[in-house]
């Protein structure tokens, strides 16, 4: 299904050459594609499917996967942002119908006015629902939510064998399990029925509280579970073994009223030259960082927006890492070997390319929704690294090993270089997923991570 | 003049339409939707409604089509009598090769952006100008503001267009309806996609907010967007044809 030969690609028609640069948010790897389609129909979407050679496409959505899972290098995309609608919502229930290139902001503006939200969110609000569906995310509330997908009811899926098959708990669904996580690669999401949660408004009732230490962190995230809605670590990677970081945690805020005037931030206009981001203005950040909210109002009601999207406020702020783009490791580690998670810190900070902004969450026990779902039990961690060549790619490596000792995992929607004994170390399950795939779907991280068999 | 309250959108499953039908929602204001396919309609009034519309009409109609056009003007009639708005929003683009070597894909375009376009307006122009109220506003093009050798086609039937929409605007002028011809640069939608550097094309959400703010305004009778179109173009139509005919743009 991966080995696509360049022979049968060939033979598609003629079509304009790759005009249009389409990276992932990370800028790493830089890729090329054949063509972009651009559907701004449903009914469109079929003869995409039924013109093209196997294993050519893969849907796309925002681009906000960091590594190469939304990327199809030397093969099409089918860009689903025109795919947009909202078709149908139940003001009771909170039961919302929608096309997969609604973006999640869009969502937001919609609903929340009417004091509905988001059921998980990611911690950027512009990726569509088939993105959300299909890499299946967590958010801040992953230990009484679940992930993204146990929210999905029902699937509207393209196939390019069977037309439109529809997934629910009753029919196809091990194409509903499939497509949850699948990356894309079960067919075209045409819509999705997704559970909104109710909230009492745009405020979020937070709390920061630093920590010296991984114990620490967890011992906060245990007894904040049962109490907070929300619950998420930044984290001071520079600082080795004994990291420290603060810790965020909140509820729905009852009392605040649901009047709130959206701010749109400041955008990053090009990508920064690379040494600007370098051990010392890296450090000075996260100390500034660190001690501002270590400093600051132990608890505050603050704007749903700068609590779950902080980064969002500098638009494009991935071009902060220069042309070369950069790399994200996310793990999950169980939570019996914390000692390899002071192990992954440690080499990091002896390498000394560490990154802004660590993320630490503890998720919950709620048993994985998709076949390919990243999210199961333990801590995961999240880290960014300047893309510096063959210094980065080894010390990600390096930290491979720490994460495949442990029994973990890593995140395909963020990454651009596992090996492929990694991968299935990861998702023992990718097998009874292949027959899930749509013949005509391929990925460049797919072809990476399954070509070796 | 009134306000604009009650809008009728000829082309409605058209990307620039499909963005201002939803700043129009968000505003208030009441829709009939017109277009072809009665599947895009219905996801189109869902959504819409969804966004918080009042009313979202919708009709049928091959608008190509002129015997379908006194069907579609009683059924607004009926349904939205006091209509204060027309927005004309379809078109098509060919590729231009294919026009030079088809008379047939010619006489199309030409049906579809001039004969259709001025066919429906006219209906809709006698109403207000016997109600002395309100707007007609028409997407025409930039590309119909000087022949190229690479769109001479399409650019001749949207100036074609913009030439009717001014003498329009001077015969009801008098009655107090206001013509806005509507001249987008290059927008990123389905109809552009083919064309090289599309991808730097306008978005059509910021050409959307030019017309509706354009629609809500009194001024001006002839809106760019983006506005350095309005520039550039001055500037396009400063060069002598002597030295146009030579340029391969």
């Amino acid at each position: 299904m991966s080995g696509q030969s360049a022979a049968t690609l060939c033979k598609q028609p003629a079509a304009p050459p790759p005009t249009e640069r389409i990276l992932s948010w990370g800028r790493y790897p830089k890729t090329a594609h054949h063509r972009v389609h651009k559907p701004a129909w449903n009914d469109q979407v079929p003869d995409i499917l039924r013109d093209a050679a196997p294993g050519s496409l893969l849907p796309y959505g925002l681009g906000r996967s960091y590594g190469d899972s939304c990327l199809n290098d030397g093969r099409d995309l089918i860009d689903c942002r025109r795919l947009n609608r909202i078709l149908g919502f139940d003001e009771s229930t909170g039961m919302l119908r929608c096309e997969s290139g609604v973006s999640l902001s869009d969502l937001i503006d919609v609903f929340l006015p009417k004091g509905w939200f988001l059921p998980v969110t990611p911690g950027t609000r512009f990726v569509t629902v088939g993105g959300a569906i299909a890499n299946d995310v967590h958010g801040k509330n992953h230990h009484c939510a679940g992930t993204f997908g146990a929210h999905v009811r029902q699937i509207g899926l393209h196939r390019s064998n069977d037309g439109l098959v529809i997934c629910n708990s009753e029919d196809n669904l091990d194409m509903l399990r499939a497509t949850i996580g699948g990356i894309g690669l079960t067919g075209v999401i045409a819509w999705a029925d997704i559970q909104l949660k109710r909230v009492a408004g745009p405020w979020i009732e937070a709390e920061s509280i630093p920590f010296q230490s991984l114990g620490t962190f967890l011992d906060l995230s245990r007894e904040s579970n049962d109490h907070f809605e929300y619950t998420v670590g930044w984290l001071d990677c520079f600082a080795g073994r004994h990291p420290r970081g603060i810790f965020f945690r909140g509820n729905h805020s009852a009392d605040r009223g649901k009047e709130f005037h959206p701010k749109r931030g400041p955008k990053l206009p090009f990508a920064l030259p690379a040494w600007m981001l370098n051990h010392y203005s890296v450090t000075a950040f996260n100390t500034a960082y660190y001690k501002i909210h270590a400093a600051r109002k132990h608890a505050a009601v603050v704007p749903y927006d700068s609590f779950f999207y902080p980064l969002d406020s500098i638009r494009q702020w991935n071009l902060l890492y220069g042309k070369q783009g950069f790399l994200q490791y996310q793990c999950v580690i169980p939570e019996t070997k914390i000692e390899a998670v002071e192990e992954l810190l440690d080499r990091v900070a002896r390498s000394g390319m560490g990154s802004f902004l660590g993320v630490l969450k503890q998720f919950g026990s709620a048993p994985p929704v998709g076949m390919l779902s990243f999210p199961r039990p333990g801590l995961t961690i999240a880290l960014d690294f300047a893309m510096r060549g063959q210094r980065t790619l080894k010390l990600m490596q390096s930290l491979d090993e720490v994460v495949q000792q442990s029994g973990g995992a890593l995140y395909p929607a963020k990454d651009a270089r596992m090996s492929s004994p990694l991968f299935e170390a990861s998702f023992p399950r990718w097998r009874g997923f292949v027959p899930c795939i749509d013949p005509k779907m391929s990925s460049s991280f797919w072809r990476r991570v399954t070509e070796a068999q | 003049m009134t306000a604009m309250r009650k809008v009728i959108i000829l082309g409605a499953t058209s990307r620039i339409a499909l963005e201002i039908q939803r700043l129009l929602v968000r505003r208030g204001r009441e829709l009939l939707l017109v277009a072809r396919s009665p599947e895009r309609l219905a996801d189109l009034q869902a959504d819409l409604l969804v966004r918080g519309a009042h009313q979202v009409l919708t009709y049928s109609a091959d608008l190509a089509s002129i015997q379908q056009h006194a069907a579609i003007f009683e059924f607004a009639r009926h349904t939205l009598p006091d209509f204060d708005t027309v927005l004309l929003a379809f078109g098509s683009m060919h590729d231009q090769k294919d026009s030079e070597t088809s008379v047939d894909i010619l006489l199309k375009e030409l049906h579809v952006n001039f004969v259709s376009a001025t066919a429906i307006l006219t209906l809709f122009a006698a109403d207000l100008e016997r109600r002395r109220t309100g707007c007609l506003a028409a997407i025409t093009s930039v590309a119909g503001d000087r022949g190229r050798r690479s769109n001479y086609v399409y650019g001749s039937s949207k100036g074609a267009l913009s030439l009717f929409l001014q003498g329009l605007r001077s015969r009801l002028h008098p009655a107090g309806v206001r013509v806005i011809t509507i001249k987008p640069g290059p927008v990123q939608t389905p109809m552009t996609d083919h064309l090289a550097n599309s991808a730097r094309f306008a978005d059509p959400e910021q050409v959307a907010r030019d017309i509706v703010r354009a629609l809500e305004q009194r001024s001006p009778d002839v809106l760019y967007t983006p506005k350095i179109w309005r520039y550039i173009m001055a500037a396009i139509q400063q060069i002598p044809e002597t030295i146009f005919k030579r340029l391969s743009f």
